[in-house]
């Protein structure tokens, strides 16, 4: 079973890294922005610790986690996609842009 | 049938997670992988709720309700300029998570008398070691970005020993607790004192080196939680963690290329704290020719191509969207503007290409330092802003200099340097930048923003 799992672990790092290496440097914010989101994923640990009602402690302790791991998912989406809708490419040249060559 | 479809929907989210960070390789299709991989995310949380061992819904339902309430100002209301302290925050929630689910699954296999196994007792260690070593890393380096601690490195002889001693007590102590896991007093001590190894890893690190720092924080956070997937055998964060983890190494490594230096160096050496003792030519002897805000715009208003290199100067004065207009006065005259992004210019990697992107500048125009470096030659100014090492031609040609090897922007090959500045201060390592004294170049003193709006108001006149 841990070993399946060694598996997994191995295979995802490197496709990780395949994907990974191919940003380009403009959107390496962005992608840190991303990885945040995504590392949200520690809500599922968090849901099962919070919910499994196995005692006090890891109830409260799991819902703290719960806590953290949604902010970082809401808050982790939405500022990448606040920031993706910035990279805009320059309008192209012969559409309604004020056309400004008259120097 | 139940466990089938939780399978069923961490495969979903994790094929959408990869296809989003593709995305990320194209600009004009970013946007929508990640609102992909945001789907993934929803995939993933409903199969979990499936989960057999959930019987109380109480603390989730209240847990998402009030993240939910946290996590929409982190997302909407944080300032651009914010970036790097908000991603310092959220990994510090992301490895907070990771360390407390940890504490309760060990705490809870403790009470039921069921102890762990050895191999599950070791991710738990790394899960929690690795996960307090960010929360206490990502606080300092968020405290430093938001100026609450200084951002020069907090050094004392010995510092790097102590540290060692620290990281060496942490691992012995992760082993014992996996060799008996009923040492609970232990497994505590562990916690606490990686949280402290976490603040002493940081705090020698200077603001320059930050882009490094962070990117690294973030693979260890990834990595904590690819532990706790291995702690409770779960897939879906094994496969996220991998992600993250392998994100924030290549960051970092690509980081410290961009700086010449090690891993080991930017984490142990403390750069800029005695650097002044090995600073290599003086400025004795050598004059500084300063500019008025009418001269320059007179030379910016004529060129042909203008290459502005912004660095963290411009963050500082918030002079982005200065810089943006004066491009497209520049532009609406007939001249060429692009700009050249250092990957360590600013404290995050990317971050001048963010602030650039909010001030409407568009991204065709940013350009990295390999794409725009043979470009100077045929640039009738470069404008630099607020940045100052990643210029500086010592690192071409003065081997006593700190900074010697890093590749740079070659602004002196252009036919003229105007360079806006505070003073004459050095850069952060400390170093004079010869470039300042060349005869090429001017300096325009002053605030950043001043400056550049006082520029916009003359070249309308010219």
């Amino acid at each position: 079973m841990q070993i399946l799992e060694l598996y997994v672990f191995v295979l995802a790092a490197f496709v990780g890294y395949m994907v990974i290496s191919r940003v380009p440097p403009l959107l390496h914010t962005p992608l840190m922005a991303a990885t945040n989101a995504i590392s949200g994923i520690s809500l599922v640990g968090s849901l099962i610790a919070a919910g499994a009602a196995h005692n006090r402690v890891a109830t409260i302790l799991g819902f703290i986690a719960v806590v953290c791991a949604t902010s970082n998912i809401v808050g982790g989406f939405l500022i990448t996609d606040r920031m993706l809708r910035m990279f805009k490419r320059e309008a192209p040249s012969g559409a309604k842009q004020p056309a400004g060559k008259q120097g | 049938m139940r466990d089938s479809l939780i399978q069923v929907s961490y495969l979903i989210a994790s094929v959408l997670f990869i296809l989003g960070l593709r995305s990320l390789t194209r600009p004009d299709k970013a946007r929508r992988g990640m609102q992909l991989a945001a789907a993934g995310m929803l995939f993933a949380i409903a199969g979990t709720l499936l989960n057999h061992t959930i019987i109380d819904y109480r603390w989730i339902v209240g847990g998402l309700v009030i993240g939910v309430i946290i996590g929409y100002p982190m997302g909407m209301w944080v300032p651009m300029t914010a970036m790097p302290q908000r991603i310092a925050i959220s990994l510090t929630f992301s490895a907070l998570a990771a360390t407390l689910v940890g504490v309760a699954e060990y705490h809870t296999d403790l009470l039921s008398g069921e102890l762990p196994g050895r191999a599950k007792m070791a991710a738990i260690g790394f899960e929690v070691m690795l996960g307090s070593i960010t929360v206490g890393g990502t606080i300092v380096a968020a405290g430093k970005l938001q100026e609450w601690i200084t951002s020069k490195p907090v050094t004392y002889k010995g510092q790097n020993f102590v540290n060692g001693l620290v990281f060496l007590g942490v691992l012995a102590l992760m082993v014992f607790t996996i060799v008996d896991p009923t040492q609970e007093a232990a497994f505590f001590v562990m916690i606490g004192a990686s949280l402290i190894f976490g603040v002493m890893l940081v705090m020698p690190i200077g603001g320059a080196d930050m882009p490094v720092v962070v990117a690294l924080l973030n693979s260890y956070s990834g990595l904590a939680s690819c532990a706790m997937g291995f702690a409770l055998g779960n897939v879906i964060l094994i496969i996220s963690g991998s992600l993250d983890g392998a994100s924030g190494f290549i960051l970092s490594i690509l980081m410290s290329k961009a700086m010449n230096r090690s891993f080991t160096n930017v984490l142990f050496g403390a750069f800029g704290s005695e650097t002044t003792a090995a600073t290599g030519k003086s400025s004795a002897g050598l004059t500084v020719r300063s500019i008025g805000v009418e001269d320059a715009a007179i030379q910016l208003a004529y060129a042909q191509l203008v290459i502005v290199i912004p660095g963290y100067g411009m963050a500082v004065a918030q002079a982005q969207h200065a810089v943006r207009e004066l491009s497209e006065m520049i532009e609406k005259r007939g001249g060429e503007v692009k700009f050249a992004v250092h990957p360590v210019a600013g404290r995050m990697p990317g971050h001048m290409n963010v602030l650039l992107a909010e001030a409407n500048v568009p991204y065709d125009k940013l350009y990295d330092m390999d794409e725009i470096n043979g470009e100077f030659d045929r640039a009738d100014v470069a404008l630099v802003i607020g940045a100052n090492d990643v210029v500086n031609p010592a690192a071409r040609n003065d081997k006593a200099s700190p900074i010697y090897g890093m590749p740079i922007l070659n602004a002196d090959h252009s036919k003229s340097v105007i360079v806006l500045k505070r003073g004459m201060s050095a850069g952060f390592a400390g170093i004079e930048n010869e470039l300042f004294y060349d005869r090429r170049t001017s300096m325009l003193f002053g605030d950043a923003k001043a400056s550049l709006t006082g520029l916009i108001g003359e070249i309308k006149n010219v």
